[in-house]
């Protein structure tokens, strides 16, 4: 299963985190920290995959954003970047030409989605179709501001 | 209270902070904002709020007093307010806090709530952070929902499961029966969560492990349907399908097929085919060969197949791709152990890795190296490893250079190979061996009898050339000290012999100790190798003058060192000579890391040590005299008694111990002086205990008893050592069966001279009263003649008041135990 999900910029600037154990706030900075400093310091061109700690560390960077995840050791490393690239095409299917802004602006959105295709650290929709017609419709169900208050709300 | 700003408006505003403080500065003031309109319990903004103080959490910030209002959005109506207060309690809240379990009620009444996308909500933020409580109040709920025909629930509460059983893994069997017919899903994240779900209680329960053999027929089914099938545009990837579930059927299978043949072999055929068919130009495609190649090792696959998983490692080791050569590196490295003879093939292309530009495929090439190495091709692997140890980040050196000293010692062709490859590791990568390399080096040296003058010559000639190496320096001090006799001759038989006077020799050491290379510990390592050519080299003057500088050091180590070499100049030079002795070998037990290396005192290879001469000793009140007169004559060797065990820790006491079995005639009595300056590292004295030292073979010789009298027993209990069939070890235990305790219990023995005895300590001087314990001893006999043993001990001991001396032979030894 997958420990953690992170996004940052190339100057570590954390733009989405997503855990899947139950660390403090302190443990989880520090986690942060560690990951961001190793990965942004790997040159260009090597291995997507280190080990740190008892975990296998998996990152790609697309355009200005790492995604980076942290993995136990029985999963497979080659089919998680799969996984990044397939959240990737996930987040360009919805906003169209996703960039760093969109994530940085619509932040909850970008998690919405993940939760669509992760839930406790592993895949739970394969299908692309399926994970965008899921977002459409519960953003369908997402009240106007008229409606939002007219509503009671208990 | 105007409308508080939008979210994107906070966005955008603190993005144009200029500095951290600018950007403090705006956080606070929105927070406090936010803190006063969260105090107004103000319904319609709460969501806005949440939604603001995430994004400063995910800045750094601190969002703690917002885990009550995220509890408030979730209990909320609005399908906004649902999906940012769940979306906040996955981030804010965790099984830490308390709070959390307020949530429970809301999460149960949302998963049976009427729009499917709440429910997705609710099982969402139940299988991300659900704590244990909450996970064994819901259990029941998520149960329901597995059973549900709504195949967005389905998957979603298959997960949840998954987390529920990490949580609470008793909960496990409740989930059973619904895992009844999962797999006949056509829905693929339903058939993908369900693999997950059986994947994990087989992980966990053997049980459930036995129960599920039964599906393997079906997983192959879908897996066929998978590969065969043509292009479905939903679940492709780069012409595969679906690789994300043909994944993890592989990795349910591997765990299904361990171990048992007959689901083995219903898998032989798909996994060939996978393995054969499987795309490799692309990522994905290799990422599902990487895990049929997985499942085959672990399955009891046909040596056919297990051969075709090698060589698919093998091609991938040949990949452009990096990720793909260090995911080979990684599998081999796990195959190497049961398939050793087919990674052996692979082994050049492996070494070549190592000189690959990647760190991780650089670390994964050496780990998979070292278990490469066997007796054939040791010679090869170590020219590339001394060249990967040249060249590589200092991160490799210290691991690379215990690899090695391994490799070598487990598989040296000869000695002179073996202390060549030390020399060049200690050279090129000396200050990061580890510590207990010294000891090992050190111990290695002194087995390699034949190779001292040549050891000691290179390692003189390296420490010319740079001292800056702790490691090395410390070797090469200690070789000096010990064997600086056969440099100054010029005894080298395998290289040219250099010319060197003891004056250099001296002139490097004392360099040494003035030196800011190097380290206290190496200090006193060249002080000591000073203090021991004092008695072999002649220019004794020169050693006194350091030897008493020395003694005002202020490091404390030194300073003590040298105060008691200097007492050994002054008023024990009579007993410099034989403290300052050859070393003995010495035996190591373990072969495979730390070594506790054990004292044999010489008894095994006596014509290797060099006696030397000992000087008339006096002896103020030596009991072995007495003990040599009471059995009167020549044909009886005394021993020394060890330390009874009032010093048990006297390091003097146990070295002069050692020295008296050399010298096998009355040695010198254990000194008043609470630590003789020892010359070697402390792992000498570690290995020497009260105890039998070695794992011996079942005593087959039956006991004995020696003596019995006035209520004192005496049995003997034998065992053979087991490196040496020459000595039997004998263990005497003391009991005694009258009223009174018998104190300062004594025991000595001594044995016809053809004999050599060694007496440990005892247990203790005490032996109680009416059988209520023993006092036990070990004596070793070392019997190379195979003569018939006898023995003669005497025994003393205070009772009641007054002391008792006894005397006695014994010859009942049984036959077994000299033969």
């Amino acid at each position: 299963m997958m420990r953690f999900l992170l996004l940052f910029s190339r100057q570590g600037k954390l733009r989405l985190q997503k855990w899947f154990t139950a660390l403090s706030d302190r443990d989880k900075k520090k986690i942060i920290r560690d990951v961001t400093q190793m990965v942004l310091v790997r040159p260009p061109k090597s291995c997507n995959f280190l080990q740190w700690r008892d975990l296998k560390i998996v990152y790609r960077r697309y355009a200005s954003l790492y995604f980076c995840c942290g993995l136990e050791q029985g999963d497979n490393e080659l089919l998680t970047l799969e996984l990044l690239h397939r959240y990737v095409e996930l987040l360009d299917q919805y906003f169209g030409n996703v960039c760093e802004l969109d994530i940085i602006f619509n932040f909850e959105k970008a998690y919405f989605i993940l939760d669509e295709f992760i839930i406790g650290g592993e895949v739970q929709e394969t299908s692309k179709a399926s994970v965008a017609k899921s977002m459409e419709e519960a953003d369908s169900l997402q009240e106007t501001m008229e409606e939002y208050v007219n509503k009671p709300t208990y | 209270m105007p409308a508080p700003i939008r979210l994107r408006e906070l966005i955008r505003t603190i993005r144009t902070a200029r500095t951290q403080a600018e950007e403090r500065e705006m956080i606070q003031k929105e927070c406090a904002a936010i803190r006063s309109s969260f105090r107004e319990e103000d319904n319609t903004y709460r969501c806005r709020n949440v939604a603001k103080l995430l994004y400063m959490h995910m800045l750094g910030y601190p969002a703690h007093f917002g885990q009550l209002e995220c509890l408030k959005l979730i209990a909320s109506q609005k399908f906004t307010d649902k999906r940012i207060g769940y979306l906040g309690a996955m981030l804010l809240l965790d099984e830490r806090q308390d709070v959390h379990l307020l949530m429970t009620n809301c999460i149960k009444n949302d998963l049976n709530h009427s729009t499917q996308y709440v429910q997705g909500l609710s099982l969402c933020t139940l299988g991300c952070m659900g704590s244990s409580e909450m996970c064994r109040d819901l259990a029941g709920e998520v149960e329901k929902l597995l059973k549900t025909s709504n195949s967005y629930l389905r998957k979603k509460a298959a997960l949840c499961a998954v987390h529920v059983i990490r949580k609470v893994p008793e909960l496990m069997e409740m989930f059973l029966p619904a895992t009844k017919n999962l797999l006949s899903e056509k829905n693929h994240g339903v058939l993908h969560t369900s693999v997950v779900l059986l994947t994990e209680m087989c992980e966990r329960s053997p049980d459930m492990l036995s129960h599920f053999r039964k599906l393997v027929p079906q997983l192959v089914r879908i897996l066929k349907n998978l590969i065969m099938s043509g292009y479905s545009p939903e679940h492709d990837v780069s012409g595969i399908s679906d690789p994300f579930l043909q994944v993890r059927i592989l990795r349910l299978l591997r765990i299904l097929g361990k171990g048992d043949d007959d689901s083995s072999e219903a898998m032989n055929d798909i996994l060939a085919q996978v393995a054969t068919n499987t795309e490799t130009s692309k990522n994905v495609g290799n990422a599902i060969l990487y895990e049929t190649v997985l499942t085959i090792m672990d399955i009891k696959s046909e040596s056919g197949l297990r051969v075709l998983a090698i060589n698919i490692l093998g091609r991938f080791l040949l990949n452009n791709d990096k990720n793909i050569r260090y995911v080979a590196l990684t599998s081999l490295l796990k195959t190497v152990q049961t398939d050793h003879n087919a990674v052996q093939r692979h082994r050049s292309t492996i070494v070549d890795c190592l000189k690959d530009l990647d760190v991780s495929i650089k670390r994964r090439a050496m780990e998979l190296s070292f278990a490469l190495v066997n007796g054939n091709n040791i010679r090869g692997m170590m020219k590339e490893l001394l060249y990967f140890l040249d060249s590589c980040d200092p991160d490799f050196k210290a691991d690379c250079a215990s690899g090695i000293f391994l490799a070598a010692e487990k598989y040296a062709p000869s000695k002179r190979w073996h202390i060549d490859t030390i020399m060049r590791v200690l050279t090129t990568a000396g200050s990061y061996v580890r510590d207990d390399s010294v000891p090992n080096l050190i111990q290695l040296i002194t087995n390699s009898v034949e190779m001292h003058a040549y050891t000691v010559q290179r390692l003189y000639k390296a420490l010319l050339d740079d001292i800056s190496q702790q490691p090395l320096v410390q070797v090469a001090s200690w070789c000096i000290g010990e064997y600086g006799d056969l440099l100054v001759s010029g005894q080298c038989e395998e290289e040219e012999p250099i010319q060197v006077s003891e004056d250099e020799v001296l002139d490097v050491l004392e360099g040494l100790l003035v030196s800011n290379l190097s380290t206290p510990v190496t200090r006193a390592y060249s002080l000591t190798a000073i203090m021991k050519l004092s008695t072999r080299f002649s220019s004794v003057n020169r050693i006194k003058k350091v030897v008493s500088i020395y003694g005002s050091s202020i490091d404390v180590e030194l300073q003590q060192r040298a105060v008691e070499y200097n007492a050994l100049f002054k008023k024990y030079d009579h007993m410099r000579p034989a403290l300052l002795e050859r070393m003995p070998i010495m035996e190591k037990t373990a072969s495979n890391g730390p070594t506790d290396i054990v004292q044999t005192n010489g008894e095994t290879d006596s014509t290797i040590l060099d006696t030397k001469h000992l000087p008339n000793i006096t002896q103020p009140a030596s009991q072995a005299n007495d003990l040599l007169d009471l059995l009167g004559g020549n044909d009886v060797v005394p021993v020394i008694q060890t330390t009874v065990p009032t010093k048990p820790a006297s390091a003097g006491g146990e070295l002069l111990d050692l020295l008296g079995d050399l010298s096998l005639t009355g040695g010198p009595t254990p000194t008043p002086a609470p630590s003789v300056p020892m010359s070697q590292p402390s792992f000498l004295l570690d290995g020497l205990t009260s105890q039998p030292l070695f794992n011996d073979i079942a005593a087959v010789i039956p006991p004995m008893t020696a003596y019995n009298k006035n209520g004192l027993k005496i049995e003997f209990t034998f065992e053979r050592s087991n490196p040496n069939p020459n000595i039997a070890v004998i263990t005497i235990h003391a009991t005694n069966s009258s009223e009174a305790d018998m104190t300062e219990f004594v025991f000595q023995a001594a044995v016809p001279k053809t004999f050599q005895l060694q007496l440990l300590s005892p247990s203790s001087n005490v032996v109680p009263a009416l059988n209520q314990g023993s006092v036990t001893q070990v004596i070793r006999v070392l019997n190379p003649q195979k003569q018939q043993l006898r023995m003669r001990i005497k025994l003393t001991y205070t009772h009641k008041g007054s002391p008792v001396q006894d005397l006695a032979e014994v010859n009942n030894f049984p036959p077994q135990s000299w033969q």
